[in-house]
């Protein structure tokens, strides 16, 4: 559990734009990375480049290495779906499956990899739901369907999903852009409390949050519009927040632009 | 602050809200009755229909016979018989249209939105689906007879009748599974891959449950228009009077055919037939499209 990520000079292209330029950066274990920048800066597509998320939009394409703890997930013969059963991701957007109860939805992932024990998938449910800070409120209504909670209790439905099937890293895609403070800040502490487990990796376009959650803070920024993005610069979250070595990063953080 | 002045001093006022003046509320009722005269016209022709079938059907419908017996050995003038071989005949075609029909059909809408979004192959499809959907059901007929009968070389026979049905519920089906995985969000066939989950399983576990509340709807409304096609009828298979279970062999009676044959008898007993038939049609069709909304209630998402 809980690995690092190398990413070795990583481009990224969707058809022929280029979407993103050469990426370098470690995120380390059992830590938490935010990704920082403004919009279309591509930042989002290196995060779901991370565990083959990239490629499911048809014409897109990869160059370069992802290494989890050495290996590379862009290896020849590497199968997509055993990265993705690895490293996991939590999306924008709460997105229960519609038609499982609770339950059903926290276990999705070994169910659907033909998992039958009960006990065992019962025991996974609660362990689950109380990683993500949700099973108080739900455990008198597991059988219910997904889709009746409210949307930070749906995001965190979504979050005890991805780490059912204990991945070794936990990508998170603006997970609380959506979400009203009250949320935003459960699910904070939460992120506070995996990374004592996981590796975690978030994009966030609220720069407190980034400064509040993360121990190392990356910055992206794009030239304009048809531009490839790039990786400005990345560091210890203190350093990037009061100390950025790039003027760009000091503009960007202060609000002179962004 | 001189307030007492200044209320004074301010200029008078039109109020806000003025009643309404003469020419809106001619206009406003000479919308409202126009309307409602559509709706009534168009509502009077339906009734009518209605009220018609109701009246000369229901007699023959209220004899028990009507659901057990045929009209084998029945002379023109003969009241009497029952529908038995006619609903036999156009229940045992529709499912056997359907058990083609419907496989075939959701396995192309699945392949044009999962795996062929975009690529010629699935533009093509489209269009081709597009084309048949237009398709006159007495081509569909001319076609099988071709087909099954000229060149192949069988006999015309009930399962004639159920290829020509196939050609004209095939794009139905098509059309509204691809409408229905459609509108399924993509976010969750990417919830899916990132719990590691194949794209196969993603489409049988996730995707289609998600839509098959209307997936089936759509079906079993295909279903209800095809059982009233009479056209290939005519072509591919001969009326029987007597009950025929065997889809591949002889004549085969169903109820639009028998409509068909019974006015033929001009005598009173046809029309009593004829009648009798079209209000059992008619009450076969509502009673499917009833189970289509239970179906679509039972297996629609939940929230509760």
């Amino acid at each position: 559990m809980a690995k690092r990520l190398d990413i070795e000079n990583l481009n990224l292209y969707y058809n022929k734009f280029h979407a993103v330029q050469d990426v370098s950066l470690q995120v380390h274990a059992r830590s938490v990375t935010a990704f920082i920048g403004p919009s279309g800066c591509g930042k989002s597509t290196v995060l779901r480049s991370l565990n083959r998320m990239h490629e499911v939009v048809p014409g897109s394409r990869v160059e370069g290495r992802v290494l989890l703890d050495g290996e590379n997930i862009y290896a020849p013969g590497v199968d997509p779906v055993q990265v993705r059963r690895t490293i996991g991701m939590v999306f924008q957007k709460a997105n229960p499956f519609p038609t499982m109860s609770i339950r059903d939805n926290v276990v999705a992932g070994l169910k659907l990899a033909g998992e039958k024990n009960k006990r065992k998938l019962d025991e996974i449910t609660e362990r689950s739901l109380r990683g993500a800070n949700l099973w108080e409120e739900v455990k008198d209504r597991l059988n219910k369907p997904g889709g009746g909670l409210s949307g930070g209790q749906q995001q965190r439905l979504c979050i005890a999903r991805a780490i059912a099937v204990q991945p070794d890293v936990l990508l998170m895609d603006e997970p609380c852009s959506a979400l009203d403070p009250i949320s935003t800040l459960a699910i904070e502490d939460l992120i506070a409390e995996l990374k004592k487990d996981y590796t975690i990796v978030i994009v966030t376009h609220n720069m407190q949050q980034a400064a509040r959650v993360s121990d190392q803070t990356a910055f992206f920024n794009v030239a304009g519009v048809g531009q490839p993005g790039k990786l400005v610069e990345i560091g210890e979250t203190g350093k990037i927040f009061s100390n950025p070595s790039q003027k760009a990063t000091e503009d960007y953080i202060s609000g002179r632009f962004g | 602050m001189r307030t007492d002045t200044a209320d004074i001093e301010r200029p008078a006022r039109t109020p806000a809200f003025q009643p309404l003046s003469l020419g809106r509320k001619v206009r406003n009722h000479a919308a409202t009755t126009l309307f409602a005269l559509a709706f009534v016209v168009a509502v009077i022709p339906l009734l009518w229909v209605l009220v018609t079938l109701v009246r000369r059907g229901l007699v023959p419908m209220l004899n028990a016979d009507w659901w057990t017996h045929s009209f084998y050995g029945l002379l023109p003038n003969d009241f009497g018989g029952g529908i038995y071989h006619a609903l036999v005949g156009t229940l045992e075609q529709t499912l056997v249209c359907a058990l083609i029909a419907v496989p075939l059909g959701v396995s192309v809408g699945i392949f044009l939105i999962e795996y062929g979004r975009n690529s010629r192959l699935a533009k093509t499809t489209t269009f081709m689906v597009d084309i048949l959907s237009g398709l006159p059901s007495i081509v569909a007929g001319l076609f099988i007879y071709a087909l099954w009968i000229t060149t192949f070389g069988f006999d015309r026979s009930g399962f004639a009748v159920s290829l020509s049905l196939v050609l004209l519920m095939l794009p139905v089906v098509v059309r509204v599974t691809e409408t229905m995985l459609m509108i399924v969000p993509d976010e969750l066939r990417e919830a899916s891959y990132a719990l590691g989950v194949p794209k196969w399983k993603t489409i049988v576990k996730v995707v289609l449950p998600t839509s098959l509340s209307g997936i089936l709807t759509g079906i079993i409304l295909g279903l209800a228009r095809v059982m009233g096609e009479t056209a290939p009828l005519l072509i591919l298979v001969g009326y029987s009077r007597a009950i025929n279970f065997n889809l591949f062999d002889g004549p085969m009676a169903s109820l639009p055919l028998t409509v068909y044959t019974a006015r033929k008898t001009s005598t009173e007993a046809g029309e009593y037939r004829m009648w009798g038939a079209a209000l059992t049609l008619v009450l076969l069709i509502m009673l499917i499209n009833l189970i289509a909304t239970l179906l679509s209630k039972l297996f629609a998402v939940k929230t509760k």
